[in-house]
């Protein structure tokens, strides 16, 4: 029997405001830990919650590039627990009325528009963060002390669910790669997972090819990158599958994922069941944003990546258009191209050798690039790695790289490229017993016996020829 | 020579012309202040602490324990806050600071204001300045017995199901529970968010009027504030020409009402149709048939919320355990008396999955109700008009092994806390030689008519708020020659 996969994402994005949801605490990481606190975020006894306004509005406009509807009266809710890294006993949140229902992701595939349904996108503010003393595991059993750092409490949080609408792990991946850049272009967070400043659980069944069922689901947590999501979702799928298909049953648990074994480890159980006694937040009104700031809002809303990947699409192909949208590189491509330079080379050149360089693709001059790309076969390959690398320096200019011209001289080139194939005898076998992917490990021996000045087609079409000869 | 002041009769506004005419200095004011608490608070135990250095050269006041006084420790009446010294002013405390007033201290109230007696209070009950062996109402009694006695000329208490007006019914003074909305609760220890009001206490109604001017309008730090529509007006008038008074049938008949407090508000209605208002019953079903279960289900389940924050890891005293879980339920069970561990267990039940509906959401439905009845009310009159409390002032340990019978002293003044409006307690006379209050409700933000109606009843009334025990010359039995015949 073959299985379909059933994914659900719940996702958590700081918000970039200058100051908490609550209280006026600056946000920010690396202060000094509790000296960005007040008696609000602490819980003082009296201290009651002032919205953000600016938190309001991002995730209006959050709501709004997910297709949402924005309600007309939202409400926060108190979520009741303990813990230490909760010093209200509650956390703000919303709970039956959030500020945005009912929207959608397209995400382009090469089999067309999928779209994944968003439930809701609600604001809420951050716990404090704990660190455990002692102990071997770093978590709180067995620690001999746990210390907080009501820092981060506070933070505004952005916490969208996803309908289950995601059919596979490179399916959640691609989704997930789409949405932070659609954030990161709002300008409303960082989005960064490896700071924290994005989260990411995923709830995981699977059910039969063909049907409509849903089966008991579990969830993932604490994957700190996209591949390990999707390495994460990976295991749990062929682990449910291996459950069915043994005759066991799937039970509703959570794992974390343990990215260094690539397993997936049970969560910490909770000693109570969950009873967050949810009920309206009395200290604050409700939110009724008004229709001119939505209108206002949906105004001011960029063209969003998945309709920038259509775009380019048309003029590159699905993967390319993906890997520039989703690497915020489109708009330095588009730059470029219409200083002249070739499309597809343009693209293989930012998507490979900038980001391989770690160039910083705002800070480079577009015509620049364009005359690398043009120049890339006829300069030596050293001088063109250097120029991309300095691409985003201030002042940077090409013309010093362009006036130098690679090796072409067949009968400088040939002897070398002779030499180099007699010292491989067994990677020539190999090639000529049709490991053609060998070719470019010949032209990669020449190009470093020549220091990067061979031009690198020439050498290509020499080594293929001796080869076949 | 300095004048002798009599902090029995002297009135805040009295007080005010004093220091402002230069006849009496700040200090001297104080002095006077601090020799009665001295003299008399022993018995009483209306003051939780006293300060002695304070800023502010105006007239003295008092601030219910609920609320944060910077450097100035502030426990709500509960151990579990025992030691806190608050980092920041309530902005109450901040605005009568602000307009000069001196704190005198802390006055005493039932844990986290839960509570009719002060009985709960975690350090000891307050008592009854007309007769030490009743009680003082509560939860604001330490402050409503430190007006009478003269102990503080006025004083602020926090209201939210009739701790400022039963109080000052009991002890035979003014309070006003105003609007919800109109005066910042930022700083004050949360009990019921949806119910607590903060507002004065005194001897006049006029006193009254001039604190809530101070403490009054927006607060940035408290989204649930608005500013009020209209400018405070000091009520001069006696006449009640043109003024509407409902007496809502169910608030007067009520099961419960002691005769004497019948008796005595019917004149006080009586006396106000005399002075020109235009009297009538109406009806608020609803609001005493269901206002208690309703605030018996609301406020425990914000209560249980709200207390949520005292664990013991940031402030207040800590029972250490093994792990974080044992050292939470440690240090609340010692540092909770019963009254609060009683109302988390109700809130937090009510709040349950699975009983939401049935409880807090039935409860809000009805609330609802009673803020819809009211208005309907106030299509006719200006005015409501009923006893502030069932009974006079009560024996302590009365009623304080039985929770139910102490919930029912509330219960005339709960169904308009809960619609949110504003309401003046007024002494109207004496019932068996203890005050009885009349309480004046008002429409929202109907705060000027209620000074108005109770300044003009005042008048009328003549009500003697010095204890007659207290009076000079009088018969140390304490009762009036006309109680003795």
């Amino acid at each position: 029997m073959s299985w379909e996969p059933v994914i659900g994402l719940e996702i958590h994005v700081h918000l970039k405001t200058r100051t908490k949801m609550f209280c006026r605490c600056p946000v920010g990481f690396g202060a000094e830990e509790n000296t960005q606190t007040c008696p609000v975020c602490l819980a003082f006894p009296g201290a009651l919650p002032v919205a953000n306004r600016a938190a309001v509005e991002w995730t209006i406009l959050l709501g709004l590039a997910l297709d949402c509807e924005i309600a007309e009266h939202a409400v926060f809710s108190r979520k009741n627990y303990f813990y230490f890294d909760n010093p209200k006993g509650y956390q703000i949140s919303q709970y039956d009325l959030p500020l945005c229902v009912n929207g959608n992701v397209i995400l382009p595939t090469a089999e067309g528009d999928r779209v994944i349904g968003v439930v809701r996108a609600h604001l809420e503010e951050d716990a404090a963060k704990t660190v455990h003393v002692g102990g071997r595991t770093g978590r709180i059993r067995g620690a001999d002390y746990s210390l907080v750092d009501f820092n981060r409490g506070g933070t505004p949080l952005v916490e969208i669910v996803t309908e289950p609408d995601i059919r596979s792990a490179e399916e959640a991946k691609r989704f997930l790669q789409l949405l932070r850049q659609t954030i990161v272009e709002l300008g409303i967070s960082d989005a960064e997972m490896e700071k924290g400043t994005l989260r990411v659980d995923a709830n995981v069944s699977v059910r039969p090819e063909g049907s409509d069922e849903l089966r008991t689901r579990t969830e993932i947590k604490n994957m700190n990158s996209f591949n390990f999501i999707a390495r994460g979702i990976e295991a749990e799928i062929e682990r449910q599958i291996g459950v069915w298909e043994s005759g066991g049953e799937v039970r509703q648990e959570t794992y974390d994922f343990d990215a260094a074994a690539g397993a997936l480890t049970p969560h910490r159980a909770k000693e109570e069941a969950d009873d967050y006694r949810y009920f309206p937040e009395p200290d604050l009104v409700p939110v009724e944003p008004p229709a001119e700031l939505v209108k206002r809002l949906r105004s001011e809303l960029p063209e969003l990546p998945a309709a920038r990947i259509r775009r380019l699409e048309v003029e590159l192909d699905l993967e390319r258009a993906t890997v520039l949208v989703t690497g915020g590189l489109d708009r330095l491509w588009e730059a470029a191209v219409a200083e002249g330079a070739d499309k597809l080379a343009t693209a293989n050149v930012i998507a490979n050798n900038l980001v391989g360089a770690g160039v910083d693709p705002g800070a480079v001059l577009a015509a620049e690039l364009a005359k690398l790309v043009e120049a890339r076969e006829r300069i030596p390959r050293a001088a063109f790695d250097e120029a991309i690398s300095k691409l985003a320096e201030p002042g940077f200019s090409a013309e010093p790289y362009l006036a130098q011209e690679a090796v072409s001289d067949t009968a400088e080139l040939e002897p070398i490229v002779a030499r180099i194939l007699e010292e491989n005898p067994g990677q020539v076998a190999a090639y000529r017993n049709g490991k053609e992917g060998l070719l470019g490990f010949f032209v990669g021996q020449v190009m470093k016996e020549t220091q990067g000045k061979a031009n690198a087609r020439v050498v290509s079409e020499l080594v293929r020829e001796k080869l076949a000869g | 020579m300095a004048p002798v002041i009599d902090t029995f009769r002297l009135t805040a506004e009295e007080a005010k012309g004093l220091l402002e005419r230069g006849e009496l200095s700040p200090g001297e004011l104080r002095g006077a202040y601090f020799d009665a608490i001295a003299e008399r608070d022993g018995e009483l135990h209306c003051f939780l602490r006293t300060i002695d250095e304070a800023e502010g050269d105006g007239v003295p006041i008092a601030l219910k324990d609920v609320i944060s006084t910077k450097g100035v420790e502030t426990t709500a009446g509960s151990r579990i806050l025992s030691g806190y010294v608050p980092v920041f002013d309530a902005t109450v405390a901040a605005r009568v600071k602000g307009a000069g007033l001196s704190l005198l201290g802390k006055t005493n109230t039932d844990e986290f204001a839960m509570g009719s007696s002060t009985e709960n209070s975690a350090w000891g009950p307050s008592r009854n300045p007309w007769d030490p062996s009743r009680v003082p109402g509560g939860s604001g009694g330490g402050s409503a017995a430190a007006v009478t006695a003269g102990l503080t000329p006025w004083a602020l208490g926090s209201d939210t199901g009739g701790s400022i007006k039963q109080p000052s019914a009991l002890c035979g003074n003014v309070g006003l529970r105003p609007t919800y909305g109109s005066v910042s609760r930022y700083g004050v220890v949360a009990f019921a968010s949806s119910l607590d009001q903060i507002g004065p206490v005194a001897k006049r109604v006029r006193d009254v009027a001039l604190l809530y001017s101070i403490i009054a309008g927006r607060d940035p730090l408290d989204s649930t504030t608005a500013e009020i529509p209209e400018a405070v007006r000091l009520p001069e008038r006696d006449s009640l020409e043109g003024v509407r008074i409902g007496v809502p049938t169910e608030l007067n008949e009520a099961e419960g009402i002691e005769p004497g407090v019948k008796e005595s508000v019917g004149r006080a209605i009586e006396l106000a149709e005399e002075l020109g208002a235009e009297v009538g019953e109406c009806s608020l079903p609803r609001s005493v048939r269901y206002g208690l279960p309703c605030y018996y289900l609301i406020a425990p389940a914000e209560a249980s919320s709200n207390l949520a924050r005292y664990d013991g890891v940031r402030y207040g005293p800590r029972t250490e355990g093994e792990s974080y879980q044992e050292m939470v339920d440690r240090t609340r069970d010692d540092g909770f008396g019963d009254e609060p561990k009683r109302r988390i267990m109700l809130g937090t039940y009510a709040l349950s999955a699975g009983y939401y509906d049935a409880f807090y959401g039935q409860a809000q439905k009805v609330r609802t109700l009673i803020i819809r009845e009211h208005r309907e009310a106030f299509e006719s009159f200006d005015v409501l008009a009923c006893p502030t409390s069932p009974t006079v002032a009560f024996p302590v340990g009365e009623r304080a092994a039985d929770p139910l019978a102490m919930y029912a002293s509330d219960l005339l003044t709960i169904p308009s806390c809960l619609a949110g409006l504003p309401g003046l307690s007024i002494p109207c006379g004496l019932s068996e030689g203890l005050p009885v209050g009349l309480q004046l409700i008002g429409p929202q933000f109907g705060e000027n008519l209620l000074f108005r109606v109770g300044h003009a009843l005042e008048q009328a009334l003549a009500f003697d708020t010095v204890p007659t025990r207290w009076r000079m010359g009088s018969d140390p039995t304490g009762l009036t020659p006309e109680e003795k015949s």
